[in-house]
């Protein structure tokens, strides 16, 4: 699936044939996030008012990862667990796990960008093509 | 209880944004808007309203800061004129895709070049696809009244889009009249509180506005939008017999003045309204078979009903106070001959671009346009259907 498919449901509000009952009922009771529905018949008829998104904290599913051309590979022999390339990642994309050491790479949201391996004192980040 | 008044325009329209009490006012000053601002600033310093008053900038920082207030849940009202709509372009059509219910009060000021203060209806007619409901006002006490009804229209949730409250410059907004004024409790039981069910100040329900719309579903948003304009016609005509319920005074989406068994009529909006109803009493007086329509709700276009109520004139005339510089008309007419078309095939219709720039339109010229239309029912050619009414040849 394209990341930009996953964004099908933000605007999606719920399921209903009359669009002013609909925005009525948008604007009377406010939706609730159980409300939204995961069908990707889509209705100009049933889509937010305004674009508007109604469920918050939907990041975590636009996958960036597909954006990606070159992408990191984890070398755990050579990594110190410094914790240096962590910070760094403007994705979130290097996961840090309950005994605070970093594990392998979220590739649903690493776009490749490169700036782990840039910040990695021991090599143990290397970019290769994405295949 | 009403209150026997004399009022500009501006003051007007200033006493009934002091009576609603918005949470936000935020404007920049511009002539002949400029006196809203003013006078509700002194209301705000007197303690007459709790209104946070936003100064900013510019009209682009104007709407701009109505935009995120009215986002944020705030009833949020401003003003301008001319070359101020002008700069909020932009935020015009991102305040009425976003559904925000701002009310804005546009004192028709002509466009520059060459830079003009004066009235004619370039600015309003220019911003009138950009999704905002436009409401025209013919004096004092309509500028007034719609005002009130306004905010109803706009909050409705069969609508949430903004409206633009129109009427002119100087002629409508600085002369003194005499006007009947709504009792301050009566106005704030109509038009409510203000209770968006869902806003950025919600904690309970957090939400993202405006965000990146591209192909898959931008075309939707915008096919709601237009039905949410569609929608606004038939709450327009609820909120004003509910308007007429506390006032006993009467509107609708145009007025119709003589025009039940009129030939000749003339359509227009606004001020010059006064004048040509002035015209037609002389004219029926004559025993000339004339009317007016003068047209209240220009957005959404009353497209069936302007259709019916002109099915039975012979020949039509449409003043624009606006060129479209098109070479085929001003925006009234050809919004009008678009509403006609199929219809009917036996009205004529001309138009006339008048005043522009504050040209003065006196008695005379609207007697001229009803001699033309005349002429052309007794048989005369048409020679030209778009025409400027006394400009210097």
């Amino acid at each position: 699936m394209n990341s930009f498919e996953n964004l099908i449901d933000i605007f999606h509000v719920f399921e209903n044939k009359s669009p002013t009952k609909n925005i009525r009922k948008i604007a009377n009771e406010g939706i609730s996030p159980h409300e939204l529905t995961t069908s990707a018949q889509i209705s100009w008829k049933t889509i937010s008012p305004g674009g508007t998104i109604m469920n918050a904290g939907n990041a975590e599913e636009f996958n960036t990862g597909d954006w990606r051309s070159y992408k990191p590979l984890f070398i755990k022999e050579n990594c110190k667990q410094c914790l240096l390339c962590y910070p760094a990642c403007p994705d979130s994309s290097i996961p840090i796990n309950e005994q605070g050491e970093r594990g392998e790479f979220d590739y649903k949201h690493c776009k490749g960008c490169g700036v782990c391996e840039n910040v990695c004192p021991f090599n143990a980040i290397e970019m290769k093509e994405n295949s | 209880m009403s209150i026997k008044e004399r009022l500009s325009g501006n003051e007007a329209v200033t006493n009934a944004m002091r009576q609603i009490n918005p949470d936000v006012v935020a404007a920049f000053p511009i002539t002949p808007s400029t006196e809203i601002p003013q006078y509700f600033a002194s209301f705000v310093n007197n303690g007459k309203v709790d209104t946070e008053f936003i100064t900013v900038e510019s009209e682009h920082s104007a709407m701009s800061a109505c935009i995120g207030s009215e986002a944020s849940g705030a009833r949020t009202m401003t003003a301008t004129s001319s070359a101020g709509l002008a700069l909020m372009w932009e935020m015009l059509y991102i305040a009425s895709s976003m559904r925000l219910p701002i009310i804005m009060s546009v004192v028709n000021r002509a466009l520059s070049g060459p830079l003009n203060i004066h009235n004619d209806h370039s600015d309003s007619m220019g911003a009138r696809d950009s999704g905002w409901i436009q409401i025209y006002g013919e004096n004092n006490q309509e500028a007034y009244d719609n005002f009130i009804q306004a905010v109803r229209i706009a909050e409705h949730p069969d609508v949430n889009l903004p409206i633009m409250n129109c009427y002119d410059g100087f002629i409508t907004s600085h002369a003194v009249e005499n006007i009947e004024l709504i009792d301050d409790d009566s106005v704030k039981n109509f038009v409510g509180e203000y209770t968006p069910k869902y806003h950025l100040l919600n904690k309970n329900q957090p939400i993202s506005l405006g965000p990146l719309d591209l192909p898959q579903h931008y075309f939707e948003h915008k096919r709601q939008q237009a039905e949410a304009l569609k929608n606004a016609k038939q709450v327009i005509l609820d909120v004003a017999k509910k308007f007429e319920e506390m006032t006993g005074r009467k509107y609708s989406l145009f007025e119709e003045y003589e025009m039940e068994d009129a030939e000749l009529a003339i359509v227009l909006l606004n001020s010059t309204a006064g004048t040509a109803k002035y015209v037609v009493d002389e004219l029926r007086a004559e025993g000339k078979k004339v009317g007016l329509i003068k047209i209240r709700i220009f957005r959404p276009f009353p497209v069936e009903e302007i259709a019916k109520a002109l099915s039975k004139c012979t020949v039509v005339a449409i003043l624009d106070k606006a060129d479209s510089l098109n070479g085929a008309g001003g925006p009234l007419f050809t919004d009008i001959t678009s509403a006609l078309y199929g219809k009917t095939h036996t009205i004529k219709v001309i138009n006339y671009i008048y005043g522009l720039g504050g040209r003065d339109v006196k008695i005379n010229d609207i007697r001229f346009v009803y001699d033309e239309l005349q002429k052309i029912f007794d048989g005369k050619k048409i020679e030209s259907i778009f025409n400027y009414l006394n400009v210097k040849e």
